[in-house]
């Protein structure tokens, strides 16, 4: 439970819109329990046949990088081009790389 | 199929008698837009209240068809007077706090998953459709009610106390549910409608079987009360029409 009384926890919300592809984030919401957030997020995501899964995880379990990390992080892969696997032709009956 | 005008207006008042439950329901579920507890909530009550507008849309048309006359699925929802509609009293009670909408809802989707479950073996293929439809979203509906009055009624004291208190004033109108009119019992020996009250024991059961797990005591009153099924509706009936109908009476045949 959140320290606030006030407030239930966040949970961030995961649909897989279908079969053969993965979770992905769609938003979050608040719930009491695990449960309540599996239900409130059927009626806040997938009302619309957006989904065939959901996963809901609890925001405090999640670790985010510090933007402030962002230059330690991320930019050193940008300026070594043999680390991106551009130079490959993928055959169009490749779906979703 | 070919019906006789007799078996059509019948027929008709059949559906009302399912239809009017979502219609009024649907209206009282969304009143509460912008108004839940919390906004996940909220959402979730006007969605239900969708759901049973969508089933009330699909009935009307149905019964607009028999009707003949040029009569639309607006006609009948917008144009009646409080005597024609054949909601039971329950549906149309207030939303009082949300002890009520819960106990309500939990009270009605009860009954309404175990009437759609027969009416899925109805000799009318147009209400097997509609029946076939609806059940998946009640069998939700159900879920979601169920699920709240356990949450507060095995909550706190405040709120044990208040879905208690929600649950022994309505139920007074649960009875009325198992009540038959004239159409419904024409209907039933006629294989298209349902025999209600062939799962009367087995609502209570369920309904006796939640409460129980909810930590919440089955009510034993035996003093109920019933007319909305033949059009004698409670003070709060003209209120819901007001609004309801306020639109097409103003602007008499507008769309949009």
């Amino acid at each position: 439970m959140s320290n606030n009384k006030k407030n239930w926890p966040l949970w961030e919300i995961f649909v897989r819109s279908k079969n053969g592809l993965e979770h992905r984030h769609f938003g979050s919401l608040h719930a009491a329990d695990a449960e309540m957030a599996l239900e409130n997020a059927r009626d806040v995501y997938t009302r619309r046949n957006e989904g065939v899964s959901i996963w809901v995880v609890e925001s405090k379990n999640i670790t985010a990088s510090n933007p402030e990390q962002n230059g330690e992080l991320f930019e050193p892969a940008q300026d070594k081009v043999y680390r991106h696997p551009t130079f490959y032709d993928l055959p169009d009956e490749v779906k979703h790389m | 199929m070919s019906l006789t005008s007799e078996d059509s207006h019948l027929r008709g008042n059949y559906i009302l008698t399912i239809a009017d439950n979502s219609l009024i329901l649907a209206q009282r579920l969304g009143e509460l837009c912008g108004h839940g507890p919390i906004l996940e909530t909220d959402i979730a009550l006007t969605n239900i209240s969708l759901d049973l507008l969508g089933q009330t849309r699909s009935y009307y048309q149905y019964a607009a068809k028999l009707a003949g006359e040029g009569k639309t699925e607006d006609d009948i929802a917008f144009l009646r007077i409080e005597r024609e509609y054949k909601n039971c009293l329950l549906v149309e009670q207030p939303n009082t706090h949300f002890g009520y909408v819960i106990a309500r809802q939990f009270l009605f989707d009860v009954y309404h998953f175990m009437l759609l479950e027969k009416l899925q073996n109805s000799a009318d293929e147009t209400l097997v459709a509609i029946a076939n439809k609806g059940i998946k979203e009640v069998s939700y509906h159900k879920r979601f009610s169920g699920d709240w009055v356990k949450r507060l009624g095995d909550g706190t004291e405040e709120s044990n106390q208040k879905m208690q208190e929600a649950i022994n004033d309505l139920w007074r109108f649960t009875d009325e549910l198992f009540y038959m009119t004239d159409a419904e019992k024409a209907m039933a020996k006629d294989g298209a409608g349902v025999d209600v009250s062939t799962f009367k024991e087995k609502y209570y059961e369920e309904v006796s079987e939640v409460l129980k797990e909810a930590t919440l005591t089955v009510p034993e009153n035996k003093y109920f009360t019933k007319g909305g099924k033949e059009g004698v509706h409670t003070e709060h009936m003209g209120y819901i029409l007001a609004e309801l109908q306020y639109m097409q009476r103003t602007f008499p045949n507008m769309q949009w």
